[in-house]
């Protein structure tokens, strides 16, 4: 979008008056009792606990929450003096997951998609085209194929889509939440150009403030309970609030993680010497055939001690980690689990049955929806005991620990793919720990957990190092690997290195 | 090269409405399939030959795109060779299989015509871009856009579920549960795979909504998808082999209606 261009659009106000939405077939309602009035142009950091009816709020004003078959809505939710849905494109709507948000095979025509939709003339759509992508910095040719874009690449060509509509009203929901730290510098700079040159009205909901807070004039945080907490500078309520707010979940700039030192200073039990589980001479892992994405990579694994594997984007860091978890085969080099892990089983994990891993190596996906296999939260837990045929008394007593432990007792009989993703990440974590293995895999443990779940992970980690478990985690999040590794190891494209955690730091 | 991803190039043929295509082969094979008579397939299968010289596909290209093709004729054609209708001299019976002059006749028939159906079918549909097919059938054909850019874009989502099955085989040997029988496995995975599938689609669906699909408003087309001489030239070439292949069946007496 050229300035002039972008000048031309005017910025659309929002006003909610006792506002609620609850869905359907639910007993609570997902937001209540809702005044709030933003004016035109106003820039709007949307805060709150998870359950308090953010992303609600934020798809019905982008009017895509459906009819009266998806919910029940009271009192008045307005932009620019209309019901959302009357408006449609009035409102654009950025959501999180970029896989989901690419809807054509080519870029050019996936930025179109909007535009054609409210029937802008064709000669219109290809000059706001091109406007829109240089604005997001997608500097790529029409025809260049939308499934080799990166997570980052595709949020921006979702934003391109979205400002090509011209709308008053800019609403992102979460959308770097699912991305690696470039991704979110990428994709928070080039919402920042268009907030230059806009006059549009802008909220985003976002649990790590520090992403935003420069960019926004005013923070509104819902309450769990209904309406609003505090409202008002993002200076003002964030120094006011954020010990309330950090207690909701919130990641507060300047307040830390909460954590008073990394687990390596003060834990005594990684020392040298400890207990060998495995170890890889010469490995080079593949995810196909073809097609090697690291090699020389040589690492021990040791009980009690945790390694983070880092690195950018497509070098290989799940692969190797579901390499090491006995689940792939690797592309050279070997697997060798010591003599005393292995217990009787082979040397190597691949050949492992699936059964014998489950004492051993318990996997802890990036996604938890791929790892669930039962109808409620109690038998998700149950089954990797169940596989290994413990009495029936045994298991009980294991699962209600895990549940109490996980704080889960009262979703007990709920279905798995029903939760919220905090609770879907505590439950993949939980079945894991259910057979008691030594050795932890976590692929990306704390990707897109609000604070509050992310302590717990942690603390939870922390407990189980203590006992002597070993972790072998994947993960973006620096906070993180300083927080709880003990060693590092950074894959970069063709080959790995180790390093101490407190270097990454400084990087 | 996927199934999925459409052949490219800069021949006439990739330039012609996917319409024309799918047009030209559905005429072809509308006027096959009355008749089962090994001179109209020989004749279309001629004119044919000629014709993929023009298809915009190498030789390997066509050898690996249309292999699904090269299986199936034969396999049809055995298959009524052994237990065809039976007519005329017996020339070898097992049981239930026999092979007569009438199955003989019946099977090369059967395998000529699946090649003259499926080998035109295959090489025009390889240049098809599903984008462009969308625009032709929502432009040209005047389809409803709703449900024509519903099917492009779940198209996408294939790729997708492939990425999930793998997935879905990882996590369940991760999880103890890969040792029991491979049909219990397989069952309750593909099960998993339609769940996530499901909420796959209704967050796509989301998006879709989120940039104005479903809109009250006269949708564009930023792309034009027009139908013109080209266009009609291809439909015509389909039915002037279409003709011939009857003409020539006609006259030398062996056409052969599938209703009689």
């Amino acid at each position: 979008m050229t300035p002039a261009a972008a000048a031309s659009v005017s910025g659309a106000s929002v006003v909610a008056r006792g506002w609620g939405w609850r869905h359907a077939g639910r007993r609570g309602w997902a937001v209540n009792g809702l005044d709030l009035r933003i004016e035109p142009g106003e820039r709007v950091l949307l805060l709150g606990a998870s359950g308090a009816g953010k992303s609600t709020l934020l798809h019905a004003l982008a009017g895509v929450l459906g009819g009266d078959e998806e919910g029940e809505q009271r009192g008045q939710l307005l932009v620019n003096g209309a019901e959302p849905t009357a408006a449609r494109g009035q409102a654009g709507l950025l959501l999180q997951d970029p896989d989901s948000q690419v809807i054509l095979a080519r870029v050019g025509d996936d930025v179109a998609f909007g535009c054609e939709n409210l029937g802008v003339p064709r000669e219109e759509i290809w000059r706001r085209v091109s406007d829109a992508l240089d604005m997001v910095g997608l500097n790529l040719p029409l025809s260049h194929p939308t499934s080799s874009l990166s997570g980052g690449q595709k949020q921006r060509l979702a934003l391109a889509g979205v400002l090509a509509m011209r709308p008053g009203l800019l609403l992102l929901d979460e959308p770097t939440a699912n991305l690696d730290p470039g991704g979110v510098l990428d994709v928070r700079d080039s919402v920042a150009r268009v907030l230059e040159n806009s006059a549009a009205t802008f909220i985003v909901i976002e649990h790590r403030v520090a992403v935003w807070q420069n960019l926004v004039n005013r923070v509104i945080v819902l309450d769990a309970a209904g309406g609003v907490l505090a409202d008002g500078h993002p200076d003002d309520v964030l120094t006011r609030q954020g010990e309330r707010l950090a207690a909701a979940g919130v990641w507060v700039p300047g307040r830390g993680n909460g954590l008073t030192a990394s687990r390596r200073e003060t834990s005594s039990a990684s020392a040298p010497g400890s207990v060998p589980l495995l170890r890889t001479p010469g490995l080079a892992v593949a995810r196909t055939r073809v097609g090697v994405l690291a090699r020389d990579i040589d690492l021990t694994v040791h009980a009690g001690t945790a390694l983070a594997v880092t690195g950018p984007n497509g070098a290989g860091k799940s692969t190797l980690m579901l390499t090491l978890a006995g689940l792939l085969k690797p592309a050279g080099g070997a697997v060798l689990a010591s003599p005393e892990f292995a217990g009787g089983a082979d040397e190597e994990p691949i050949r492992w049955k699936s059964r014998q891993l489950l004492t051993r190596i318990g996997t802890v996906f990036q996604s938890p929806e791929h790892q669930f296999v039962a109808a409620t939260v109690r038998a998700e837990l149950a089954v990797g005991p169940r596989a290994l045929k413990r009495p029936e008394a045994n298991i009980n007593a294991r699962v209600d620990e895990v549940l109490q432990r996980l704080r889960l007792d009262h979703l007990a009989e709920a279905n798995p793919f029903t939760l919220s993703g905090g609770e879907k990440r505590r439950l993949s974590v939980g079945t894991v720990l259910a057979t008691q293995p030594r050795l932890l895999m976590l692929d990306e443990p704390t990707f897109g957990q609000d604070l509050r779940t992310w302590r717990e992970i942690v603390a939870l980690l922390d407990e189980l190092l203590r006992e002597g478990t070993a972790v072998v985690a994947v993960s973006h999040d620096t906070d993180f690997v300083v927080a709880l590794a003990d060693r590092e190891y950074h894959l970069t494209g063709r080959a790995g290195r180790s390093v101490t955690p407190r270097a990454a730091v400084s990087r | 090269m996927s199934v999925l991803t459409p052949a490219r190039g800069t021949q006439a043929i990739f330039r012609i409405n996917p319409v024309a295509k799918l047009a030209a082969a559905l005429l072809l094979a509308g006027v096959l399939i009355l008749t089962i008579d090994w001179v109209s397939a020989v004749v279309a299968l001629a004119c044919e030959f000629v014709l993929f010289f023009w298809a915009g596909l190498s030789l390997k290209a066509f050898a690996v795109r249309t292999l699904p093709v090269w299986i199936a004729a034969p396999t049809a054609g055995v298959t009524t060779l052994l237990y065809g209708q039976a007519a005329g001299a017996v020339y070898w019976s097992f049981g239930l299989v026999n092979v007569t002059e009438g199955s003989l006749e019946l099977a090369i028939a059967t395998t000529l015509r699946i090649l003259a159906i499926g080998l035109p079918s295959v090489v025009l549909f390889v240049t098809v871009d599903p984008t462009d097919l969308a625009d032709g059938l929502g432009q040209v054909v005047k389809l409803p856009a709703r449900f024509v850019l519903g099917g492009l874009a779940g198209l996408r989502l294939v790729g997708l579920f492939l990425e999930d099955w793998r997935s879905l085989e990882l996590a369940r040997r991760a999880r103890g549960i890969a040792d029991r029988g491979v049909l219990r496995r397989l069952l309750s995975q593909a099960f998993a795979l339609l769940v996530l599938s499901i909420r796959r689609g209704s967050k796509l669906a989301t998006a879709m909504e989120a940039r104005g699909f479903g809109a009250p408003v006269r949708r564009t087309w930023a792309r034009p998808s027009s139908f013109r001489g080209r266009e009609v030239a291809l439909v015509g070439i389909g039915l002037a082999v279409a003709l011939l292949s009857v003409s020539v069946s006609v006259a030398t007496g062996s056409w052969n209606f599938v209703l009689t």
